[in-house]
């Protein structure tokens, strides 16, 4: 036993505050676009809003949790929004 | 064989009412004259741009659903591409899964135009 871990085991470490990690349990993602048998549609932006953030940019794939096709033709059809000026390319609080 | 487009155009602001629909008149007149089709069509009048388009805030929207001849769809395109009234136009092809959607969309549109009341009594006892 070195005296390294000698002293290692004696003096146990004491944090000022208990240390309490709360783990993010990860919620279940599920592919809103099939859930709801919705379309997406560069008619109804407000549906398609919810795929922006902030800024106006289009969310990836492991936040918005859409299947790689529907991911797609969300981002067409945000797209076309964009260019009938439905959706605004760049924004702030998009919210 | 026809195929089935639908089209979304912003007119300037500046016009007056009157000249927003001889604008859409015209186009209208123009796809009819040329063997096509209209299916449906939509005015959603001034809305807000998200961005300026032109230095302008605001645009009249149109949108028109319509059968037309493939081969001459670039020359609508055209079309739309010259009159300085449309600011901005967009043309899309619409495949069967589309149009099915499109008239799902025009019936929950006419059962929400025709029950105005049930719709907003749900929303009233909703966040009641």
């Amino acid at each position: 036993m070195s005296l390294l871990d000698q002293n290692k085991k004696d003096t146990p470490i004491r944090y000022l505050t208990p240390l309490d990690i709360e783990v993010k349990k990860p919620r279940k993602k599920f592919d809103r676009i099939k859930r709801w048998g919705v379309r997406p549609d560069y008619k109804d932006p407000d549906f398609l809003m919810q795929f922006l953030n902030e800024q106006g940019k289009i969310l990836p794939r492991r936040i918005t949790g859409l299947s790689l096709k529907h991911q797609r033709r969300v981002a067409r059809e945000i797209k076309r929004a964009r260019h009938l000026a439905l959706l605004p390319f760049v924004t702030d609080l998009l919210k | 064989m026809k195929n089935q487009y639908e089209t979304v155009f912003i007119l300037t602001p500046v016009l007056s009412e009157s000249q927003v629909k001889e604008a859409v008149d015209r186009i209208r007149n123009y796809i009819l004259d040329n063997g096509g089709e209209i299916v449906w069509e939509e005015d959603w009048g001034l809305k807000k741009l998200a961005y300026p388009i032109q230095h302008k805030k605001n645009g009249f929207y149109h949108l028109i659903e319509f059968k037309y001849e493939p081969d001459k769809i670039d020359r609508f395109d055209l079309e739309l591409k010259r009159d300085e009234k449309v600011i901005r136009h967009l043309i899309v092809k619409l495949d069967k899964h589309a149009i099915a959607w499109n008239e799902k969309r025009r019936k929950r549109m006419q059962q929400k135009a025709e029950s105005p009341e049930g719709e907003k009594e749900e929303q009233k006892n909703e966040n009641a």
